[in-house]
């Protein structure tokens, strides 16, 4: 055994020698960086060489699939079908020229009435606005990971080593690297604020108690290989003020917070995400809440008053639409915090879907699960635009206010503006939009025009609102 | 490493689909991704409650009466032949469908098989006449609370006086295809799928 021995001490110390070279270039390429917040560019480098490999692993599918004489199936990114435009009730008078034998206004019912809402009803069948949101969005072309070949059949020798190698980089190097850094990127945060939070209030406590904050986000985001974009970073929230984004998830905190001081909103939980709850409020106000006082809205609009009325607070952190949408369009923001009555700073974030799916379905993969996947991804590249702030107009009640500033979000940031609640995931669909289907219909027909305003069909966007306005948000 | 959406079909059921309903097959793959996509429990059929996660299908008046005409007889479940069945009805009349020979039976979306969608769509029991109730019940689905009982009622019986030729107080199906032969019901119950 003695001849072990010898080796054994080699082994070790050639261990010692690279664990430190490791730690040391670490700190010198990523931790010190973050924490003053310069940046040496191997990110941005990164991400343009996996563009290339990107392209030419596409081509080379093409060209192999043309070779081969086999049908590439390209993504429904255009859809699967063409949708007809025209309202109910300009199809119900179309149907009623054509059938009837009498006079336009005697009919009050055609048996082929049914004939729109059947078609209609086929067509959601075929592809619908709601559900294609809760899952990931698909790719035009593949990105070397298994995960998101759904698309791409024939894959030749020269893309499969190219794929074996992907996969060792981004498991053996990448991972390793970035759960290390996640880790001293928390440690950091808990210690440090716990320790801030001992400081007597004042000036000096808020100052370091941001830097704190700041400094352990920018590690985060290294350990995502977050590539992020920020425009127009002279509309940033200041302090007194609700900054609200579109949600795609967890991560969206993370990138917003690397760039400016916020006071997050939230829901305690259990473990890791408890501990760090809670060291996180004793350096600075974060509104926190207890599982039972969510359901109060009186409560949480209170709260959020509060804080914001104070101008020493910094600007809270909302997402409105309440859950993870898959970031190609934007669902309906919830009325609360657009009834408190502070400056509203409207910020959209846009991922590339190329890097890796940021998306968190909630209803497929757990917490932990996610992270997993977000650290094996390449990177996550993203471009957030701070939109200018806005205030509530004397004439717009709560809910015109929200989907004025969805709207803003929607067009900065190239999504589709939806007015259907994001809670659709999880629960059905109320019977109040049937009952207002029945009632246009009924209208249309049989009673006297009340109001030229109803007819609209409610399968289009434009009388959503005006659902929305008739039954009274939640 | 292949592709997730269309290992699961083979390219011998791809042409048959294509042979039955006439899709191209890059429809057809297309379509079998919505179809996966729908299918919330991953066995390769859809049942009811996967066709009511749709909002918007949820919304719709005649909704359920649609949901229905996907099912065959008193089943609950539907595999992707049967989806694809029933959405070939509402594929757009193309010259190519249209032939001379009576021996070829109609393609399934002819004018005739349009019509009679829509007639199943009433005729609830499929006896092959639709009844006052089964009228009745399709106008309440449609107009909700907002009519009378018997202002519903008289709608009804003046639908029936002028639709029923042979007077049995219910329309069958070819009283349906008079009254409606003036409709485009080549348009009104045609989808246009992209290619």
């Amino acid at each position: 055994m003695s001849f072990l021995l010898p080796f054994d001490s080699l082994v070790c110390t050639l261990l010692g020698i690279s664990l430190t070279v490791w730690i040391t270039l670490l700190l010198v390429f990523i931790i010190v960086p973050a924490i003053f917040g310069v940046s040496f560019g191997i990110r941005k480098l990164y991400m343009k060489t996996l563009l290339k490999v990107f392209e030419w692993a596409t081509l080379r599918i093409e060209r192999g699939a043309r070779e081969r004489k086999q049908a590439i199936y390209k993504t429904n990114s255009n859809g699967i079908i063409v949708k007809e435009p025209t309202s109910l009730e300009e199809e119900i008078k179309q149907l009623r020229r054509n059938g009837s034998n009498r006079a336009l206004d005697s009919r009050e019912f055609e048996m082929s009435d049914i004939f729109y809402f059947c078609r209609k009803g086929v067509e959601t069948i075929v592809d619908d606005e709601v559900t294609k949101r809760f899952s990931a969005e698909e790719l035009e072309s593949w990105n070397l990971m298994t995960r998101t070949n759904n698309n791409f059949q024939y894959i030749s020798l020269r893309l499969t080593v190219l794929w074996g190698l992907g996969v060792f980089v981004r498991y053996c190097f990448l991972l390793p690297l970035r759960v290390t850094l996640a880790i001293t990127g928390i440690s950091l945060l808990v210690i440090g604020t716990t320790m801030v939070g001992y400081l007597p209030n004042g000036w000096f406590k808020d100052f370091l108690s941001k830097h704190v904050h700041l400094m352990c986000y920018r590690i985060c985001v290294r350990a995502l290989t977050a590539i992020i974009h920020y425009h127009d970073s002279e509309n940033r929230p200041k302090n007194g003020g609700i900054c609200v984004a579109n949600h795609t998830s967890p991560i969206d905190v993370i990138i917003l917070a690397s760039d400016g001081f916020y006071a997050m909103v939230g829901q305690i939980h259990g473990g890791l995400m408890g501990v760090i709850q809670r060291a996180m409020v004793k350096a600075c106000p974060h509104i926190w809440f207890e599982r039972s006082e969510v359901k109060d809205r009186n409560l949480v609009a209170r709260r959020l008053s509060e804080h914001v009325r104070d101008q020493a607070k910094l600007p809270i952190l909302i997402f409105p639409e309440g859950t993870c949408i898959n970031n190609t369009s934007v669902m309906m923001f919830k009325k609360g915090s657009f009834e408190i009555g502070a400056t509203v700073y409207p910020v959209a974030i846009k991922y590339d879907p190329r890097f890796g799916e940021a998306f968190w379905n909630s209803s497929k993969y757990g917490m932990v699960n996610y992270l997993l996947r977000m650290m094996t991804s390449w990177a996550v590249v993203c471009s957030v635009w701070y939109l200018p702030p806005v205030t509530r107009e004397e004439d717009e009640d709560a809910v015109q206010f929200a989907n004025r500033v969805k709207a803003a979000i929607a067009r900065q940031g190239g999504l589709v503006d939806l007015l259907w609640d994001g809670g659709l995931k999880r629960q059905k669909v109320k019977d109040t939009y049937k009952e207002e289907q029945q009632k246009l219909y009924s209208q249309s027909e049989y009673g006297t025009v009340h109001n030229l305003e109803y007819y609209r069909c409610v399968f289009s966007h434009f009388s959503m609102s005006r659902c929305v306005k008739q039954i009274g948000w939640l | 490493m292949g592709s997730r959406a269309s290992s699961l079909l083979r390219e011998e059921e791809i042409e048959e689909i294509k042979k039955e309903t006439g899709f191209s097959h890059s429809q057809i793959t297309r379509l079998y991704s919505r179809f996966t996509s729908l299918d919330k429990g991953e066995n390769g059929t859809l049942c009811r409650e996967d066709f009511q996660r749709i909002p918007e299908l949820a919304i719709n008046p005649l909704g359920d009466r649609i949901i229905n005409a996907f099912f065959p007889e008193s089943e609950d479940q539907v595999n992707f032949r049967g989806f694809m069945r029933t959405l070939a009805h509402f594929r757009p009349i193309e010259d190519s469908d249209k032939s001379k020979d009576p021996l070829v039976p109609e393609p399934l979306n002819s004018r005739n098989n349009k019509l009679l969608f829509a007639f199943r769509l009433y005729d609830l029991d499929k006896d092959d006449k639709i009844s006052r109730e089964e009228l009745l019940q399709v106008l309440r689905m449609m107009v909700g609370v907002n009519i009378s009982e018997e202002q519903l009622g008289s709608i009804a019986d003046r639908t029936i006086q002028e639709a029923d030729q042979n007077g049995d107080l219910s329309i069958s199906f070819t009283e349906f295809q008079k009254v409606l032969e003036k409709v485009d019901v080549e348009q009104k119950m045609s989808i246009r799928f992209l290619h």
